[in-house]
């Protein structure tokens, strides 16, 4: 140890050391992947193809230039300042007249329908009658559908050629792109986004504040009860996990609808009169109510594993020093919860923006989550690529969020238990 | 509070006279469960600028005393009087007096110097005042450098010196100790044990001291009560509890001991006579004993007992013949196991001097001692 060897070190067969651990330690990392990999492939198909799934449809724009090929091509160079030139009319009636023997123009129609709203029947009718149309195209399109006579039409195929964009993340904060391609306000009755994603923002920081209120002081009795009792109390704070979360929010209808149980009670109490019963369902206040109750343990386990480790002999120190409780508590123990504080903050403001089952059944109209506008896109609406955006924004404040907590608190501060 | 510290200050001025006590212990009993009493009858007078160690087995109940006198414990029964004010009804932090925890509880989200000024801050003083005080304390424990360090960057005796330094920070006349050394290693803790009767010694404050080593106790105490069982089995300054224990079980406990047993044969005198169940008999000094009959341990300290050379001039009322079984070699002292009267875990402990001839195992010795120093007390 005291001289440095002559010779570099090697094991008994002759290989030199370094080489021969790199190896060991080699091994031992394959063998712990091997053990890892059925997880790793089940994370890989189940959520990280779909979450790039998602993240590409929200960009990925084929339609006018798989559907409208030789008409987007014709427009190069179209300087759209006045109506395109005759071959430019003919390629599109050719475009359509293959789209409408393939039957394959709903997409495209749909698609310039976001744009433009009339495009989806422009773009049939004009089909449908494309078959019969004689050159000259220019004057036999508009004929059919003046709207084959207005720039803004032209212009919004020139712009939708490209195979990406960035209309359904403009959608998704009700912006749109002005036909001259300046970012514009959609008109104020079409707005519902941006609402949508404040009030899903502002509810979910209302809950979390809730969840905080009502779990501090469970998560202190827990870390502070002896043993016996904690267990039982832990227990009760448990016992949410095992029911249903479908059976805790319709359970919460039943208690807070105008004919539930809470107004049955208050009513035959002579607190409110039968005309003047609470509407506390089906509104922000349903979701509030439920969503709280729902996510109280994420906000109790972690502080509770954080209060846990907070000897009791802190609080005594302060006391002995001369600290008033209230004071004691405020500078010696609070302090002390921070971490825990924020991981129950952090983890139950995720999931809350991300909630959908609860508030779409208490939430009605106006208690309803950005989520709920997802599912709308995906199921009813069908446009896929808005809800991906909507969906990939979310995910970009979720992310934004722990990179937030993981500078200022840490993410290993996370504990459940 | 500074209104109650201030009257107490006063108050001290006023009876200061050495004889009143400063605290007191009045018929304390304390029990958790309602079943059993953790502390049974708990008297002791403190006074001013002593240093008092509660000294005990775990559970005996000393950490349960020291916790009601911090007012974080209520007795059961009885009554705690500072300075002759009983303070039962005083919580905590309006009693005024300093503590010093097990594992320190130093607030791990301040720095040192934060640390110390929270006394001080909470009693509202100026921001002038707390600075001075606290770099006066910091200079106390020589940790001047440190203030600005978390608690969790210090080594345990740093620690253990910052701990000191908050509890003696806003000027107390009475600190708490709860074993404030068990968590260092053995040379730590001598040095801190110095540097905290440097410290006694210096600010004159009366401190309660709890401890399990008896080591501890002797070097740093002015008075030990040594508890067993919820009762103080004897109160006395360490050389009186070691020299003189007035129980088998302080005897046992304080220092090295050999134990024999047997029943007291005769009474004569200032001594007894014991007749071990070996068939030995053995004059004693009686201590806490019955009359003729009664069961007895005798206490003989092992550097109390004397190998016999063979000259005419040492004389002993007891003298026995021994069988060595074992000498363990510590340098400056030999320990030699025997086999004496009955009992073979018997310990010599002899100098390691000049003319002092090698025993083996096996070999017979000559041992005796004096009756003054073998104590018979309750069994």
């Amino acid at each position: 140890m005291s001289e440095p060897p002559a010779a570099p070190l090697t094991t008994a067969d002759g290989v030199p050391l370094k080489v021969s651990l790199r190896r060991t330690v080699r091994r031992s990392k394959i063998k712990a992947l091997l053990l890892v990999a059925p997880l790793l492939a089940f994370l890989f198909i189940a959520f990280l193809m779909p979450l790039f799934e998602m993240l590409w449809r929200s960009v990925d724009n084929p339609e006018v230039s798989t559907h409208l090929s030789r008409t987007v091509s014709a427009l190069e160079g179209w300087n759209g300042e006045s109506l395109p030139d005759e071959a430019t009319f003919a390629a599109l009636a050719e475009d359509l007249r293959e789209g409408q023997q393939e039957r394959n123009l709903g997409l495209l129609s749909s698609r310039l329908n976001y744009e433009k709203s009339g495009m989806r029947s422009t773009i049939s009718r004009t089909a449908r009658r494309v078959g019969t149309l004689e050159p000259p195209y220019r004057e036999s399109l508009i004929e059919v559908n003046n709207t084959w006579g207005e720039l803004d039409t032209w212009k919004l195929i020139q712009r939708e050629a490209s195979p990406y964009t960035i209309s359904y993340y403009l959608a998704a904060v009700d912006l749109q792109l002005s036909p001259d391609g300046e970012i514009v306000q959609v008109p104020e009755h079409m707005q519902i986004h941006a609402t949508l994603f404040w009030r899903t923002l502002w509810m979910s920081a209302v809950i979390t504040g809730l969840t905080l209120l009502l779990g501090f002081p469970v998560a202190f009795l827990l870390a502070s009860l002896p043993a016996r009792h904690s267990n039982l109390l832990m227990i009760l704070v448990l016992l949410p996990f095992w029911t249903s979360l479908l059976v805790r929010t319709t359970t919460w209808i039943a208690i807070l609808q105008s004919q539930g149980v809470l107004n049955d009670v208050m009513v035959a109490l002579g607190v409110i009169a039968d005309e003047a019963r609470w509407q506390m369902i089906h509104n922000k206040m349903g979701t509030i109510i439920a969503m709280t109750h729902i996510l109280l343990p994420f906000m109790i386990l972690p502080l509770y594993s954080v209060m846990k480790t907070i000897p009791p002999s802190y609080m005594r120190a302060a006391r002995s020093l001369g600290g008033k409780p209230f004071l004691s508590f405020r500078r010696v123990y609070f302090p002390l919860t921070i971490p825990g504080i924020a991981a129950g903050g952090i983890l139950v403001f995720i999931l809350s923006i991300g909630y959908y089952i609860t508030p779409a059944l208490v939430g009605g109209q106006s208690g309803r989550f950005i989520t709920n506008y997802i599912a709308y896109h995906m199921q009813t609406s069908l446009n896929w690529g808005l809800a991906a955006a909507i969906a990939s924004i979310l995910l970009f404040v979720v992310i934004i969020c722990y990179l937030v907590f993981n500078r200022l608190i840490g993410v290993d501060k996370v504990k459940l238990g | 509070m500074n209104e109650t510290l201030a009257d107490a200050g006063v108050e001290t001025a006023v009876t200061s006279d050495a004889s009143s006590c400063f605290a007191r212990f009045v018929n304390v009993q304390k029990s958790y469960d309602g079943v059993e009493l953790v502390v049974k009858d708990f008297n002791l007078d403190i006074r001013k600028g002593e240093f008092v160690t509660l000294l005990g087995p775990s559970g005996s109940g000393k950490t349960t005393c020291l916790m009601m006198m911090a007012g974080f414990e209520t007795p059961t029964h009885g009554e705690i009087l500072l300075k002759d004010e009983p303070i039962s009804g005083l919580p905590p932090h309006k009693r005024g007096i300093g503590m010093v925890f097990q594992n320190y509880a130093l607030f791990p989200h301040m720095t040192v110097a934060e640390n110390l000024a929270f006394p001080l801050e909470v009693r509202h003083l100026s921001k002038a005042e707390i600075k001075e005080k606290v770099a006066k304390a910091l200079a106390m424990v020589r940790l001047e450098e440190f203030g600005d360090r978390r608690p969790a960057q210090l080594s345990g005796g740093q620690q253990q010196r910052v701990a000191l330094a908050r509890a003696l920070v806003f000027e107390p006349e009475l600190v708490l100790m709860d074993e404030p050394l068990g968590a260092l290693d053995k040379n730590l803790r001598e040095e801190m044990q110095y540097e905290i009767k440097r410290i006694h010694a210096r600010l004159g404050v009366t401190m309660i001291y709890v401890t399990h080593d008896q080591t501890e106790a002797l070097t740093m105490s002015d008075r030990i009560a040594v508890f067993n069982d919820g009762i103080v089995q004897q109160l006395a300054s360490p050389d009186e509890l070691y020299e003189r224990p007035e129980n088998a079980f302080v005897a046992y406990f304080i220092g090295e001991n050999n134990r024999l047993v047997g029943e007291v044969s005769e009474h004569l005198g200032d001594n007894c006579k014991v007749r071990l169940d070996s068939g030995d008999t053995v004059i004693a000094k009686p201590i806490a004993v019955g009359g003729v009959g009664s069961r007895t341990t005798l206490s003989l300290r092992p550097e109390r007992v004397s190998i016999l050379s063979g000259d005419a001039e040492e004389q002993f009322d007891n003298q026995f013949t021994a069988t060595v079984q074992e000498v363990i070699y510590l340098g400056d002292h030999l320990r030699t196991r025997v086999t004496v009267c009955g009992n073979d875990d018997f310990i010599l402990k002899t100098a390691n001097a000049q003319g002092v001839g090698v025993m083996r195992p096996g070999q017979h010795i000559q041992v005796g001692w004096s009756s003054a120093d073998c104590r018979a007390l309750d069994v």
